[in-house]
Formats: structure tokens, sequence, C-alpha cells
């Protein structure tokens, strides 16, 4: 019985142990680094879903000009932020831009770099309308608080003039899992309207006042499709390649935009500050369509760090900057939006500002 | 039931030298003692050894789970206190976490789905155990239900969307409810489907393992079939039918993939069992990997460990009355 008392009392220790070192892991970020330096031929990156088939393409792309390997682990947005933070990837990918909470956790600066753009675009099902539906952001708004419930809603009819709108209910749907898609719609709708400000904000999950949630954008098209009435926000990649229908939506010029590649890059045609952090949502450019974002790749401006060569930096940011210039030609047959030349030059300067041990890594 | 590796060790006489007793313990001092080798004792030994260090993994390995789980959300403890089990808000954006809608969610479904399956799982494991035990449509019955509880969650989902959802939406204009298709009531329909084979195939084997000469003297008294059943096959296996049903249970508590598909994930609060609603599971499973800042994600982990209570309370309720039908 003793040696048994004393064996349960170490299980017990080796418990408490363990589950320390799970929490000290995640906690203060002294994970074991990545063994990345041991192959400088390797990289290893982590972060965005909507990123993911355009990246496998372009990685696979590089692999056979380059020979440089690259894993990718699409964990989504926050989870790529997260394991940059704790320095176990070489970069990470996100559809937002740091928040101040995710910068105050870092130990060193992070440059954000874009390298696509995707836009939300919002699909309805309404099977006896033929035309294109036109939205303006007030009402896309009401119709995401609860406040207008039915398709033949005053304000839905004074913009689709000579539109037979039904009587039926709206069903709104939106994402369940937290998602880049929907922090660029609930960012779009906290610029647009003061009440979605004050009562939901913005965020990749929010607590949604009305609707249903579906996981992933083929849950929520899945609610959409099903139901006579439903309305709900997915990617434009996948809209096109499902064939659904979607809304023209009134951006800040006042002009009703269809969203398309071309819209959602001419969006990106603005003003970028130098850090480029800015969300494309409501975009001042006439052309552009309102609900689009980028997409960055995050990395450390200073490079040296943990164990990694000046070689590695070196091939690392190579491959960012293939993906800034040439990459970008996958992009149109992916459903991408490329990056316009204003982000280019913006992700060019980024590029040149990164150094290691001090020197810059790009000349 | 009650058989777990370290009770039988312990009841067991100690170690004292290089004999081993073969008999049972109350035998123990009326026996011969055998003569064993040396290497035999010593592989008995280390044999034994294995098996308490297994044993005793296992116990820290449920230790170490919810050690892990309590100190990840010391964060969310610590700023939601107690109000998070009734909080009726779950606000990410603003940081207010209350689990209520979710804590509600999963019990909805899952004794919603308990009281579904209850009468199709009985109903099998009667079929199976005491009218037709052989036989080739028997066979095929029992592989098929066996089947259901090897069928990926995440299928049982796809399915649930795609044929189950339009069924549920038409009934539901036609009793009058707002026609979503999506909610608890659907969730439980698919969660009561898997978890029939749990309750059915534990029942089945019970209902066989009636001593024969209980129900022949049954049926010799002149009972009928349905009296047989009621009268001895019920009584003498309500344990082990009780058992199956705390295992559906356990398994309705924690099934996400398939729920989440059609539960329609909303964090309000479900008005009747039509409504769209959340489980904790679920929850959890849609917002990890983008949960940004650190109380949100222990908030979530906090998620984690209310449903790990939840279970093992449940199951704990479950053994006490386990063990009041076999006392009886």
């Amino acid at each position: 019985m003793k040696t048994l008392k004393s064996l349960a009392l170490a299980a017990f220790a080796v418990a408490i142990s363990g589950s320390m070192m799970i929490t000290g892991c995640n906690g203060s970020g002294t994970a074991p680094k990545a063994d990345s330096s041991a192959n400088d031929n390797a990289m290893i990156g982590a972060g965005s879903t909507f990123d993911n088939p355009l990246f496998s393409k372009m990685f696979s792309e590089y692999n056979k000009l380059n020979g440089l390997k690259v894993n990718y682990q699409s964990i989504g947005s926050g989870g790529g932020i997260q394991q940059l933070t704790s320095k176990t990837v070489d970069f990470g990918a996100s559809d937002a831009p740091l928040n101040g909470k995710q910068d105050s956790a870092l130990s060193a600066p992070v440059i954000h770099i874009p390298v696509t753009a995707g836009a939300v675009v919002i699909s309805y099902n309404l099977p006896d309308v033929k035309d294109t539906l036109m939205l303006t952001p007030d009402v896309l708004a009401k119709i995401y608080l609860g406040e207008i419930k039915k398709w033949n809603d005053a304000k839905i009819q004074a913009i689709n003039k000579g539109v037979k709108l039904p009587a039926t209910d709206i069903v709104v749907a939106h994402r369940s899992d937290g998602s880049g898609t929907t922090n660029i719609f609930t960012t779009y709708l906290t610029k647009v309207s003061k009440d979605w400000e004050s009562k939901v904000g913005k965020g990749s999950s929010v607590n949604w006042p009305v609707g249903l949630g579906g996981k992933g954008n083929e849950g929520v098209a899945g609610s959409v499709k099903q139901t006579p009435g439903g309305i709900g926000y997915v990617e434009l990649a996948y809209a096109v390649q499902n064939n659904m229908a979607f809304a023209k939506m009134q951006n800040k010029a006042g002009k009703f935009i269809t969203p398309s590649i071309a819209s959602v890059t001419a969006a990106a045609n603005i003003d970028i500050p130098a850090d480029a952090k800015v969300s494309l949502t409501n975009t001042d450019a006439a052309e552009g369509y309102p609900i689009s974002g980028f997409s960055w790749v995050l990395i450390y401006k200073e490079q040296k760090y943990n164990d990694r060569t000046a070689d590695k930096a070196t091939k690392m940011l190579k491959l960012i900057q293939w993906m800034v210039h040439d990459g970008q030609q996958f992009s149109g047959p992916l459903n991408y939006a490329p990056l316009s030349d204003k982000a280019v030059s913006v992700a060019d300067a980024q590029l040149k500002t990164v150094t290691y041990d001090g020197k810059p890594v790009l000349q | 039931m009650k058989s777990s590796v370290d009770t039988n060790l312990a009841t067991r006489p100690s170690e004292s030298g290089r004999v081993v007793s073969l008999k049972t313990p109350d035998t123990v001092s009326s026996t011969k003692r055998i003569k064993r080798s040396f290497r035999q004792i010593r592989a008995e030994n280390v044999f034994r050894r294995t098996l308490i260090i297994v044993a005793l993994a296992m116990v820290a390995l449920v230790l170490g789970i919810m050690l892990t789980l309590i100190f990840q959300s010391t964060l969310s403890i610590k700023s939601s206190g107690l109000g998070y089990l009734w909080g009726k808000t779950w606000d990410p954006v603003r940081d207010i976490f209350g689990a209520y809608p979710f804590i509600l969610g999963t019990l909805l479904t899952s004794f919603l789905a308990l009281a579904i399956s209850i009468p199709f799982s009985f109903a099998v494991a009667v079929f199976l155990g005491e009218y037709y035990p052989q036989g080739w449509f028997p066979n095929l019955l029992k592989n098929t239900v066996e089947l259901i509880a090897a069928v990926p969650s995440v299928i049982y989902g796809f399915w649930g969307l795609a044929v189950l959802v339009p069924i549920v939406r038409s009934f539901e204009t036609k009793i009058g409810v707002e026609p979503v298709g999506l909610g608890i009531f659907t969730s439980a329909i698919i969660l009561a489907i898997m978890v029939i084979p749990y309750a059915a195939s534990l029942g089945r084997s019970m209902i066989h393992m009636v001593p024969s000469n209980l129900k022949e003297a049954a049926y010799s008294l002149g009972a009928t079939r349905w009296e047989v059943i009621r009268s001895v096959i019920f009584p003498y296996t309500k344990s082990g039918l009780f058992a199956g049903v705390l295992l559906s249970l356990g398994r309705a508590l924690g099934e996400t993939m398939a729920v989440t598909m059609v539960i329609g994930n909303t964090s309000l609060i479900p008005k009747s069992i039509f409504a769209p609603g959340n489980t904790m599971a679920s929850v959890i499973a849609n917002e990890f990997t983008e949960a940004d800042h650190p109380v949100y994600l222990s908030a979530l982990i906090e998620l984690g460990l209310v449903l790990f209570l939840v279970t093992v309370v449940i199951n704990m309720v479950g053994k006490r009355l386990v063990g009041k039908f076999t006392n009886e």
C-alpha cells in the first residue's frame, strides 16, 4: 500500500508539473524554439485560412523556381499571430492588422506586408427577384441589427425602385466561427453605422443581435441557399465559385458597386500609410467596392532572434518580395484581388526596413 | 462496472517474499503454497508494477487535463467571477462573457436527444436481446446499429444540414413556428440518432445475460412474453440499461461537429425548442481559432472547464442512481 500511495503522489506531481508546463508555454511565450534554423531551406508560416488556397499555389510555384519549401498552417489569423508572438513560426498571416492587445504581447516590433486583398459579398435568396439587389450601408446595418425585418420594407424598396420585393421575413445568416471575413464585415458596419458601433462593434466574433450562425463560408451559404428570404455574407471567391447571387453595395462616393476582383483592387488604390495597417472598408476610391480588406504577412522587423541565420532571413524576404510582385499573377485565377500599385510600393518600402543584426537585409 | 484496476490490486495480499498464492483470499489459509521460481515471481512483480503505472497514468492524465483547464481559465474566472455561469451575454468585443445560453443549450439538446433516443434504443435492445437473438436479420440490425456509432459526426452534420433541416423546416411551417429549420430541435434529432447504439448495445448484452432459469420459471407460471420483459428482464437489467443511457448522455453532451452544423449558433437564449441556440462544445470549436485576446481565450477554456464539470457531475449522479437500482 505504501508504494501505491507514493506512486499516486508522484503521479499527481507529474500531472501538476505537466499542466504547469503547458500553461507556461502559452503564457510567457518561452515555447521550444522552432527548429527552423536546423533547415534553412524551409520556412514555417501560420495564420489566415482565407489566404490558404492562394498561398498553396504561390508556395508550390516558388518551390519550383527556388527549391524553398514553405510549410503553411492555415490555423486562422488569431492563431497565426499567437504563433508569431511565441516565435514558433517564421511568418504569420492575418486578415486583420494587429490590435493593441496583440501588439503589446509582442517582444519586438512586427511589420505588416500586404500580400493580397479580398472582399466580403452580401448574398441573398429571393427566388422571384431577377434584378440584382442594391443595398446601402444604412440598410445593411439595419438588417443585421434586426431593425428591418421584411424584404418589402420601405427602406429597401426605396433603393430598388421598380423591383417587386416579396413580403417574406429576412432570415439573417452570419459566420459562427471566428473569422477574418467577419472581421472585415463588422469593421465595415462599425464604420458606416453609429448604432452598430455602440451596440455590437467589430471583431472576428461578435455578439450578433439577430440571425443564424453557420460554420465557415459553406455554412452561411447553406443557410442562405436553403432559406427563402435569407441573407448572408461570404467571401467573394466563394460566392463566385458557387454562382451565388450577390448585392451591389453603395460605396462612400455614392456609387453602387458590383463586387469583383477589379473593384476590390480599385478599393485598394488609395493612399496607404507607411505601416500598411489600413482597413479598406468604406474606401474613398470612387470605383472601389466598400467591403474589402487586405491580407497581410507579418514578420519581425529585426530578423536576428532565437538562432536564425542571415541566410534564412534573406531567403524569407526574397520569398515575400516575390509574393508581392511575381506571385500576384496567381491571384486572379483563384478569385483573389491582385495588389494595387500603391499597395505594392508600400509593401516594397516595408520590406526594405527589415534588418538583420541592425543591417538592412534587402539592398 | 466498478472493477477498476487499482481496487483489484488493493485487495490482493501484499507481497511477502517468494511465495504467491494462486487461490482467492478466502481460501488462502487452508491452501498449500506452491513454490515458484525467482524469475517467475519477478515477472509477476514487473507485470503488477506495469499495471499500477498504467492505471495511475490514467488518473494523472484526467487530473492533468482538469488542472490545465483550471490554470488556463484563471484569467477569465478572475474577470467574470461566478457570474460567468448565469451571465446571459457573450460579447467577445466588449469582453463580457456569460455562459448561461450555452449551458442551457447543451443540457436542452442532450436531454431532448436522450428522450427521443430511449424508446428506439430500448426497442432495439429488447428485439435483439430477447425476441430474435440469432438469424440474418438480427445480425444485420445489430451491425447496422453499431455502424451508426462508427460514422464520423461531420457526416451526420452534413446529412442534417442537407436532409433533416428542410424536413424540420416544413414541419415547423405546419405547426406554425418560425420556419428556420436549424435549431435545438434539429440538433436533438441528430444527437438522438448518434447516441442510439450506446444504450442499445449495452442493453442488448445485459438482456442476453438474464439467467434463462428466471425467464423459464416465469414462462412456466404462465407469464406472457410482455410480462416476462416487464417483470423479469427489466427489473433484472435496469442498472445496465441505465448505464447505457448514461453512456449515451455523455456522448450527447460532448458532441461538437454535428451539432455545430445544425444548431444555428446564436448566443441568444433559446425561446423554444425550435429556436436556434448554441452548445458549449460548439462555441469552443467555433471561436477557439480566432480568439485573439487573452481574456477571450481564457473564457473559452473556462467553457471547457464547465463542460468538463457538468459531465463529471452528471456521471457521478448517474453512478449513484445505478448503484441505487442495483441495491434494491
